[in-house]
C-alpha cells in the first residue's frame, strides 16, 4: 500500500479534530504535489504570494478535467453539475470585480448601506441574549445547536431577506451537500460515493429555492440584499439570473457555515485554555484582538480548492505547472512558525496578527465585517453570562467536511446563566 | 575585557544613561521615539518640534479634513506606547553645534545630546512672489493649520478655486473641490497631472479623469501673477498664455522644500536634496564620511537604495517615515555588527476622483511602462515600469490588491515586461515609453569645493554659487 502524504492524512476524518501535526509535516514541503496532481501550498508567505499572483485563477471553469480516476467512479464535483454560473469566489477579474462591486453597496459599502453592519449590533446583542436566556435552568447545553448555529443564521436571513421559516429546509440541503463533499482519500469510499447523489439533489433543490425567492423579489421588491440585487439598476446593469442565483446560494451558505464554526471553535478553544478565558473575562476589551487570534488558531475555512495555475509558476523551489489545481491551506499557514511566533499557543494579545482566516487579496472574505461583529458579541456575552462552563467531551464530534471544519456539537456543563 | 564585551558594555551604558534628541515632532519623530523605548533605551529623550502640536498624521489633511469630514485637530497620531520624553513643542531648532554636541533652539536654549536624530521633514514651497503669497485666499497645504484654514475657505464657499500645480496634493485638492461641487481650475506647467511621479502615459489618464469630473485643467501653462482686490484678497490669476481666471481661493501646490537650513555650517552633507545618510540612517558629514552620532529619518533623509543602483533617494512617503525612523532608532542604540539597514520598497497611495491610486517601487527610475491588468478605459488597471528589461515600479488605479505581486517582482529584480496575468489582460501589452520629464536642475545649490593640500587636511566646503 502506498503511504499517504501528510495532506491526505490531514484530510482523513479521523484527524478532523486535530489536523495540526499533519500540517506541521506538510509545511516541510511548502508546495507539495499530491498524487492526484494537485499542488497543496501550506506556508504563509507562499500562500500570500499566490493570493496576489495574477497568474492564479479562482475560476472553477478553468480547472482541468479531473485526472482519470484511479479508484472507483470519478467524483464529479456536485457544485459544478448543478450550478453552472460562477459566484464571486469562483470567478476571475474582470467579471469578479464587477460582480463584487455590484454586491458590495448592498452589504457594507456607501452610498446605500454604510452603517448596515454596525447598525445590526443591537439586534445581534438581542439575539445572543435571547439564546442565553433560553439556557436558563439548564445544566448542560450544546454550544453549537443552541448558540453558535442560531445566531448567524438568523442574522444572515435578515440581511439577505430570506424567510426564517424556510431555514430548516436549506439547513438540511446544506448539510447534505457538505457531507457529500470530500477532498481526502475517503472521497472514493462507498459511503461518500453513495452520498453524492443526495448532495447533488440537495444543491439542485437549494438552487430552485433561491431562484424562486429571487423571482418573487423581482415581482415584488422586499427587504434585504437579495431583493436589492434583483432590482439593481446601477450603471453596471444587473447580474444575470444564473449569476444571481449562484451568489445568493453563496451568501446563504457562507452565512451559515463559517460563522457557526468560528463561534463553536471559539467556545471550544477558550474552554481548553482557562487562562485565556479568564483573561478575556477580566479584560473584555481584548475581545477584538482575541477574536482575530481565534480566527488564526482555528481557521473557519481550512483551505480553498478552486484555484489553478494559468502559467508555470516558480515558487519555493517548485514549479507549479500551467493547468495544475492549487489548494491553499489557510489552516496550516496560520500555524506557520516562520510567520507566527509560537503558533500553537493561543495569545489573545498577539501583535501583527495578519492571519489568513479570511484569506487575502481580491477574494478576501466578503462577510468578514459581519462575522467579526457576530463572534465578538457572541463570545463576549457567552463569557460574561455563562457560569462556570466545562467541556463535557474533548475532542467533540466533528462534521465531515474538511474545508468548513467545525464541531458538530460542543457539549458544555454549566452552573447557570447570569443576567 | 575582550573587545566584544567592551562594546556590549558601551551599548548597555548608553541605553541606560544616554541622551537622545529628536528634532522633528512628526510621524518619523514619534515612531523613532517609540522604537527607542521599545529597544530598551531608558536614557533621556527630548523631542523638538516647531509646531505647537503633538505629532499628527498628514494623509487625511488633503482628503477627509478638506472635505470637512474630520476636523484638522483630530489627526493626532495614536501613540503605540509610552515614550516618556521631554517635548519641546512650538520652538524651532535653529542650529547644530557638532563640536559641542548641542542643538540650538530659537529661544536661545541649547540642548545637549549624545545622539541626534534629524527628522525635520519638508515644508510647502510658497508662492514665489511674497506680496502675492501674502494675499488673503492664497494657501499652501502641508500642516494641520494649513488644512484647517483651507477647509474653512472651501466651506465658505468660494466662487472658484485655482490650484497651481497638479502633483498629488494639487490633484487631491482639485478632487475635493469637485466633491464639494466647487468650480476649480488647475494650472500645471507639465504636460499632465502627476507627470513627475508617474510619467506622461499615466498623466494623460489622470488628465482625462480630472476633466471627466469637471476640473478646468490647463496644462503646459504657468501662473505669471496673482492679483488681489483693494481689501487684499486674491481675485484673479494671470496665466502665462495671457488668460485671466477669476478665483478667490488659490492653492499653491508647488512641491516641498527640505528643512535643512538650520543645519547650515554644521558640516553635514545636507542641502537641496536633503541630508545624506547611509542605508542605516547614519548621516554623512560634508566630506561624505559617515558620522557616529547623527542620524536621519523621514522626508529629509536621503540614502542609497540597493534596488536602484545605490542611487541616493529621498522618499516623501508615509511608510518611509515610519520604517526609516524605526531602523534609525535601532541603530542609535546598537553598534556594529548589530546595525540594521532601512531597505524599504517605496510605496505611496492617493485618493482622488473616487479612485484609489497606489504605487510601489520608484516609477521615475523606469523609462518604459506596460499595462498588465484591467482596463484603462474603466480606470481599473495595473501597470508596470521597467528599465533595461527589469521591473522597477508599478502603479494601480483601483487595483491595489495586486500591488503585492508587483512588489515581490521588483524585490526579486524580476523581468520587464513582467509575466502576463492569466485573465483580465489589456488588449495591448506592449511596453511603451513612460514619458517622464527630464529631471529638473535646481539653480540654487551651492558649489562644493575641496580645500587643503596634504591628504590628511583635505576637506570639503560649501560655497554659495556665484551667478
Amino acid at each position: 500500500m502506498v503511504e499517504e502524504t501528510p495532506w491526505q492524512q490531514a484530510l482523513r476524518y479521523a484527524n478532523r479534530a486535530n489536523p495540526y501535526p499533519f500540517y506541521e509535516e506538510l509545511r516541510k514541503t511548502p508546495v507539495a504535489r499530491q498524487p492526484d496532481g494537485t499542488y497543496v501550498v501550506s506556508t504563509y508567505q507562499e500562500i500570500v504570494a499566490l493570493l496576489h499572483d495574477p497568474r492564479v485563477s479562482s475560476d472553477v471553469r478553468k480547472l482541468p478535467a479531473p485526472a482519470p480516476a484511479e479508484g472507483p467512479a470519478e467524483a464529479e464535483p456536485i457544485t459544478e453539475t448543478v450550478i453552472v454560473e460562477p459566484n464571486i469566489i469562483t470567478q476571475d477579474p474582470p467579471e469578479h470585480d464587477r460582480d463584487r462591486r455590484m454586491m458590495t453597496p448592498h452589504f457594507v459599502g456607501p452610498p446605500h448601506s454604510p452603517h448596515l453592519i454596525s447598525d445590526l449590533e443591537p439586534e445581534i446583542r438581542r439575539i445572543v441574549d435571547d439564546l442565553l436566556d433560553n439556557m436558563q435552568g439548564k445544566t448542560r447545553i450544546d454550544a453549537v445547536d443552541e448558540f453558535a448555529y442560531p445566531l448567524p443564521v438568523t442574522v444572515i436571513c435578515k440581511i439577505l431577506g430570506v424567510p426564517l421559516e424556510d431555514e430548516p429546509r436549506f439547513h438540511s440541503w446544506i448539510e447534505t451537500a457538505l457531507d457529500a463533499l470530500d477532498f481526502g482519500p475517503e472521497a472514493a469510499s462507498e459511503e461518500i460515493q453513495s452520498r453524492l447523489a443526495g448532495g447533488r439533489q440537495a444543491v439542485k433543490e437549494f438552487g430552485e429555492f433561491a431562484a424562486e425567492l429571487l423571482d418573487r423579489y423581482a415581482q415584488q421588491p422586499g427587504p434585504g440584499m437579495l431583493s436589492a440585487m434583483v432590482n439593481e439598476d446601477g450603471p453596471e446593469g444587473r447580474m444575470s439570473k444564473g449569476v444571481l442565483v449562484s451568489n445568493a446560494l453563496l451568501l446563504i451558505f457562507a452565512g451559515h457555515e463559517t460563522t457557526v464554526n468560528l463561534i463553536a471553535h471559539s467556545v471550544l478553544t477558550l474552554l481548553r485554555h482557562p487562562d485565556a478565558l479568564e483573561k478575556l473575562r477580566r479584560r473584555p476589551e481584548l475581545i477584538v484582538p482575541g477574536v482575530e487570534e481565534l480566527l488564526r488558531f482555528e481557521s473557519s475555512v481550512q483551505f480553498w480548492h478552486t484555484r489553478s495555475a494559468l502559467e508555470d509558476i516558480d515558487i519555493a523551489g517548485t514549479t507549479i505547472p500551467k493547468g495544475a489545481p492549487i489548494f491553499l491551506a489557510y489552516g496550516s499557514a496560520n500555524r506557520d512558525p516562520k510567520r507566527f511566533a509560537n503558533p500553537d499557543e493561543l495569545d489573545l494579545e498577539r501583535r501583527d496578527n495578519q492571519h489568513l482566516g479570511f484569506s487575502q487579496g481580491i477574494h478576501f472574505c466578503f462577510g468578514a465585517p459581519l462575522a467579526r461583529l457576530e463572534v465578538q458579541v457572541a463570545v463576549g456575552e457567552f463569557l460574561r453570562r455563562v457560569e462556570n462552563p466545562r467541556l463535557v467531551e474533548d475532542p467533540p464530534p466533528y462534521r465531515h467536511n474538511q474545508i468548513f471544519r467545525g464541531p458538530r456539537h460542543v457539549l458544555v456543563d454549566i452552573d447557570g446563566i447570569r443576567d | 575585557m575582550t573587545v566584544p564585551a567592551t562594546v556590549a558594555e558601551l551599548v548597555r551604558q548608553f541605553r541606560a544613561n544616554g541622551r537622545i534628541v529628536i528634532v522633528g515632532a512628526s510621524l518619523a519623530g514619534l515612531r523613532a521615539a517609540e522604537a527607542l523605548r521599545e529597544e530598551g533605551f531608558t536614557g533621556s529623550l527630548t523631542i523638538i518640534g516647531d509646531e505647537p502640536y503633538e505629532p499628527y498624521d498628514r494623509p487625511p489633511l488633503s482628503k477627509q479634513v478638506l472635505k470637512g469630514w474630520v476636523p484638522a485637530d483630530h489627526t493626532t497620531l495614536p501613540r503605540l506606547r509610552e515614550v516618556n520624553a521631554q517635548w519641546r513643542l512650538g520652538v524651532t531648532a535653529t542650529g547644530l553645534d557638532r563640536a559641542a554636541k548641542q542643538v540650538r533652539l530659537a529661544d536661545g536654549e541649547q540642548i545637549p545630546y549624545d545622539r541626534l536624530l534629524i527628522a525635520t521633514g519638508t515644508r510647502a514651497r510658497q508662492w514665489p512672489n511674497p506680496d502675492e503669497a501674502a494675499l488673503d485666499g492664497v494657501y499652501t497645504l502641508r500642516s494641520r493649520d494649513d488644512a484647517a484654514q483651507l477647509q474653512k475657505a472651501l466651506a465658505a464657499p468660494p466662487s472658484r478655486v485655482m490650484v497651481i500645480g497638479a502633483g498629488f496634493i494639487g490633484s487631491e485638492v482639485a478632487s475635493v473641490c469637485r466633491e464639494l461641487d466647487l468650480p476649480v481650475t488647475v494650472v500645471e506647467r507639465g504636460s499632465a497631472p502627476l507627470v513627475g511621479a508617474l510619467g506622461g502615459v499615466i498623466g494623460e489618464i489622470a488628465a482625462e479623469m480630472q476633466r471627466d469630473h469637471g476640473v478646468d485643467l490647463r496644462c503646459g501653462l504657468g501662473v505669471s501673477s496673482l492679483e488681489g482686490d483693494s481689501g487684499g484678497h486674491v481675485r484673479r490669476a494671470h496665466l502665462s498664455d495671457g488668460t485671466i481666471i477669476d478665483a478667490d481661493v488659490v492653492v499653491a501646490s508647488l512641491g516641498s522644500i527640505r528643512n535643512v537650513e538650520w543645519l547650515e555650517g554644521a558640516g553635514l552633507a545636507s542641502g537641496f536634496w536633503g541630508v545624506g545618510c547611509d542605508a542605516g540612517g547614519r548621516a554623512f558629514d560634508i566630506n561624505g564620511v559617515v558620522t557616529d552620532s547623527i542620524y536621519v529619518a523621514g522626508d529629509v533623509a536621503r540614502s542609497p537604495h540597493v534596488l536602484y543602483e545605490y542611487q541616493f533617494l529621498a522618499m516623501e512617503h508615509w511608510d518611509n517615515a515610519v520604517l526609516g525612523a524605526e531602523a534609525a532608532a535601532h541603530n542609535m542604540v546598537n553598534l556594529e555588527p548589530h546595525y540594521r539597514p532601512h531597505l524599504l520598497l517605496p510605496g505611496f497611495w492617493s485618493g482622488q476622483f473616487g479612485l484609489n491610486i497606489k504605487s510601489v517601487g520608484v516609477p521615475p527610475f523606469g523609462d518604459e511602462i506596460v499595462f498588465t491588468q484591467g482596463s484603462v478605459k474603466e480606470r481599473h488597471f495595473a501597470a508596470a515600469y521597467g528599465r533595461r528589461g527589469r521591473i522597477v515600479a508599478a502603479v494601480t488605479f483601483d487595483h491595489g490588491k495586486w500591488l503585492e505581486y508587483y512588489g515581490k517582482l521588483i524585490e526579486q529584480s524580476g523581468p520587464f515586461p513582467p509575466p502576463p496575468p492569466g485573465w483580465d489582460q489589456p488588449p495591448d501589452m506592449k511596453p511603451i515609453p513612460a514619458e517622464f520629464p527630464q529631471p529638473g536642475v535646481p539653480t540654487a545649490i551651492p558649489d562644493v569645493v575641496l580645500t587643503g593640500h596634504d591628504p590628511s587636511e583635505r576637506a570639503a566646503e560649501f560655497r554659495p554659487r556665484r551667478r
